[in-house]
């Protein structure tokens, strides 16, 4: 929906590359995309305007040093992710812990932020690391959020100090203290306070967050926020910062696909690190923050590495590798292969955002955009309205059986139909890739399903299971581990 | 007096609308998410209509860029009116559906909740909490129960208990979770065995960027919206984001979210929205 800046600067740029010497008119040029570009991904427009005049200023001392013939687009698109690297990266540091006694973690943010998640996902990242954290129920307010801490606790074997029910019930500022005290009590090295959502602009609450600050006096107090969060963050921020105070950041919902510029607004205004960032549903969906990655996402060029670690998790090796074995005995490719592989995909999040992350993908825009999610969601339906029987051979397919499978996915016996065909035009791929080669690119099941994306080179040798994939989420998972 | 009325007067001042002007009335439509597209085109309208009078040309600009459709509930020309509350995560679904059938029901209908969030930890419980402090009825199945099987389940107590509304509040999930997503599709196929899904409602926080436009497409795509509700409007974001979303596919805002207290909701109101907006 988006034009990236990688896109918007493309045009600027390349039309530079034939005219040769970059003027300043052009560094104006630029900096109009990038304004655009910025805005689009979130970032507060005070902050687009400090930033821009920045790049303006580099990109001009810059000029007298260019050669033409040199790259100087790529020199201009170094000054801007330098820059952004600068803002979201100097500071960047995990938690300082106290010299003696327990680390006293408080988590803050806006409603819906996702801080209890979070409590429990930082909890097990420092138990695994050998320290001794609790978790404590200090969001009293929010209806069963201290229920929904313990469950959290309980799943990842951290104790959960919750002496109040919640739901309205008990003392927030107590509860902190008490926990503090349990956990000096047991000697736990580290505490992670759970506090109520609360809005900058609720004075009452912030005030029992201040006074649970005065009464636990934190090591860190973390302010969480959501990766999808728009211009507001800067105001939010701020209230935070002049209100309760805190001393890093952690983004949340990442795995989202938010260009995420409130980053960028935060760490530009608060100068606080970003420390953490939250990327899944589940407690290990969790990693300290990268800020060249974040660069990468806000300029929309996509996340390599991000990326990489999708694809590790979503394709099981055990599935895989039964699948290449498969190929290599020359058994039959099925309809469950496929589902299969199918769902691998769709757990990696939308397939032109995974495609997206990839450099270079910008250029195959429109065959992406082909394969956005709502397809691969279609015809999972579909396949999963077939029969065991059906699945293992779909030449069994009659007119009735298909009627029946379009009623139960609730499409048109015609996308049955063309399901029917590409799943036997990838069969029929598989076979002569086996007898040809592996094709380079693409799992079976992606390039069944659109018209000729990923063709089968021909003539490449099958490879040996311990060779690099050929997809490039797959052999960048293989190449970190 | 609002940032709006001031920016209009400013506007309405200055004859040749100074650009110092122009300038802040921009910082104020990007200052609200409605976007760098819309913000755009409603400069250049205001631009353009400015010789005349610059407040009708905003406002026409801003009031065409709303959507006709109703903004009140659909109701079933029989039997049960199913309402799906969907979104992605932690932007106010639960208390949203909790909310809802609190205004339902206190205008003296027949409603029953359904906890098909049967994947968070507690949600199950946070609905049951609120059905209590509501008195309304909360069906829910076993713990990470299948969140269809739940909603079917809720469906045919509905019918068979001559409610009015049945509202089903839904696990928040990610747009890109592609899965995920399939699921909801196959919720909502399967209440619809039962009964038709009159309402499909994204609960949108008030506080979300531009990837606001990116969820309502994806959902639309997947369960067919039919209205919005935008949550936390107690706070000092404007909620802009809606509006965009609104403007490009056509999708009404029905209700606003503006506190954590279950009175807090009420039906959206254009006119006030917009002053408000800005
Ligand atoms: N200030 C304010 N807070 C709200 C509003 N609506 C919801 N909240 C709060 O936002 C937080 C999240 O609300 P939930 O209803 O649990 O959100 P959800 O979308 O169901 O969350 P998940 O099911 O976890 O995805 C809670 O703390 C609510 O009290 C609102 O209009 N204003
Ligand atoms: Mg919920």
């Amino acid at each position: 929906m988006f034009d990236s800046l990688t896109q918007r600067l493309g045009g600027v740029l390349s039309s530079l590359r034939s005219r040769g010497k970059i003027s300043s008119a052009d560094v104006e040029n630029t900096c109009q995309e990038i304004h655009q570009a910025l805005l689009e991904a979130d970032v507060a427009l005070v902050v687009v305007n400090e930033f821009i005049e920045l790049i303006r200023q580099r990109s001009l001392d810059a000029l007298p040093t260019l050669q033409s013939g040199t790259n100087q687009a790529q020199v201009i698109f170094e000054i801007i992710n330098a820059a952004l690297i600068e803002i979201l990266g100097s500071q960047a540091r995990r938690v300082r812990f106290a010299k003696q006694g327990p680390t006293v973690v408080i988590l803050a943010g806006l409603q819906g932020a996702g801080k209890t998640t979070l409590a429990g996902k930082l909890a097990k990242f420092y138990k695994d690391q050998g320290d001794t954290p609790i978790l404590v129920a200090s969001d009293l307010q929010r209806p069963n959020a201290v229920t929904q801490l313990q469950v959290v606790g309980q799943s990842i074997g951290v104790p959960v100090f919750a002496p109040e029910p919640g739901n309205g019930v008990g003392n927030a500022v107590a509860v902190a203290q008490d926990g503090v005290a349990f956990a000096r009590s047991k000697q736990h090295n580290m505490v992670i306070v759970d506090t109520a959502g609360r809005l900058g602009v609720d004075a009452t609450l912030m005030k029992e967050a201040i006074a649970i600050r005065d009464a636990v006096n934190p090591d860190e107090i973390l302010f969480v926020v959501d990766a999808m969060i728009g211009q507001d963050a800067v105001r939010t921020a701020q209230a935070f910062l002049d209100g309760v105070g805190f001393d890093g950041v952690v983004l949340t919902k990442m795995d989202g696909d938010a260009r995420g510029g409130a980053a960028l607004s935060i760490a530009h205004i608060t100068k606080r690190p970003i420390m953490f960032a939250s990327t899944g549903e589940k407690v290990s969906d969790f990693d300290i923050f990268y800020p060249e990655r974040m660069a990468s996402r806000i300029l929309g060029m996509g996340d390599v590495a991000t990326l990489a670690e999708q694809a590790k998790r979503a394709f099981d090796p055990e599935s895989s590798a039964k699948l290449e074995s498969k190929f290599a005995s020359g058994e039959d490719f099925t309809l469950e292969d496929f589902l299969e592989q199918l769902q691998a995909m769709s757990k990696m999040g939308s397939m032109s955002k995974m495609l997206g992350m990839l450099p270079g993908a910008a250029s195959m825009k429109k065959q992406i955009d082909n394969f956005d999610g709502s397809e691969l969601i279609r015809t999972q339906a579909i396949v999963q309205s077939m029969t065991k029987a059906e699945r293992q051979d779909p030449k069994i397919l009659n007119g009735s059986r298909r009627t029946r499978i379009a009623n139960g996915a609730g499409r048109a016996v015609s996308e049955v139909n063309s399901l029917v065909e590409r799943f036997s035009q990838a069969q029929k791929m598989m076979k002569q890739m086996r007898k040809g080669g592996v094709p380079q690119g693409m799992p079976p099941a992606l390039a069944g399903m659109g018209a000729g994306m990923a063709r089968p080179s021909a003539g490449k040798p099958i490879q040996k299971k311990k060779s690099k994939s050929g997809n490039p989420a797959k052999r960048a998972a293989q190449e970190r581990g | 007096m609002g940032l709006f009325s001031k920016i209009i007067s400013k506007i309405k001042g200055t004859p040749d609308g100074s650009s110092a002007d122009w300038s802040d009335l921009e910082v104020a439509l990007i200052d609200a998410d409605l976007g760098p597209e819309l913000t755009q085109q409603i400069m250049s309208a205001a631009r353009s209509a400015k010789a005349d009078d610059p407040h009708e040309g905003i406002l026409q600009v801003l009031r065409a860029s709303l959507s006709t459709k109703p903004r009140t509930i659909v109701r079933a020309h029989q039997g049960v009116t199913t309402l799906l509350v969907v979104g992605v995560n932690g932007t106010g679904k639960t208390t949203s559906a909790a909310k809802l059938a609190g205004l339902l029901s206190s205008e003296d209908s027949r409603v029953l909740l359904a906890a098909a969030d049967t994947f968070r930890a507690a949600a199950v419980d946070q609905l049951r909490t609120w059905g209590e402090r509501l008195d309304i009825d909360v069906v829910h199945g076993a713990d990470s129960a299948d969140p269809a099987s739940v909603a079917f389940d809720a469906a045919q107590q509905a019918n068979a208990r001559a409610m009015d509304y049945l509202i089903i509040d839904t696990a928040g999930r990610l747009h890109t979770k592609n899965d995920l997503m399939a699921e909801l599709g196959k919720v909502k196929r399967v209440v619809e065995k039962v009964s038709p899904v009159q309402e499909v409602l994204l609960v949108i926080d008030a506080t979300t960027g531009q990837n606001g436009l990116l969820q309502a497409k994806v959902f639309a795509e997947a369960v067919e919206l039919t209205g919005i509700i935008v949550t936390k409007l107690d706070g000092s974001a404007k909620g802009g984001i809606a509006l965009a979303i609104e403007h490009s596919m056509g999708i009404p805002i029905k209700f606003v979210g503006t506190g954590e207290s279950a009175t807090d909701i009420a039906a959206f109101e254009p006119d006030s929205y917009l002053q408000g907006l800005l």
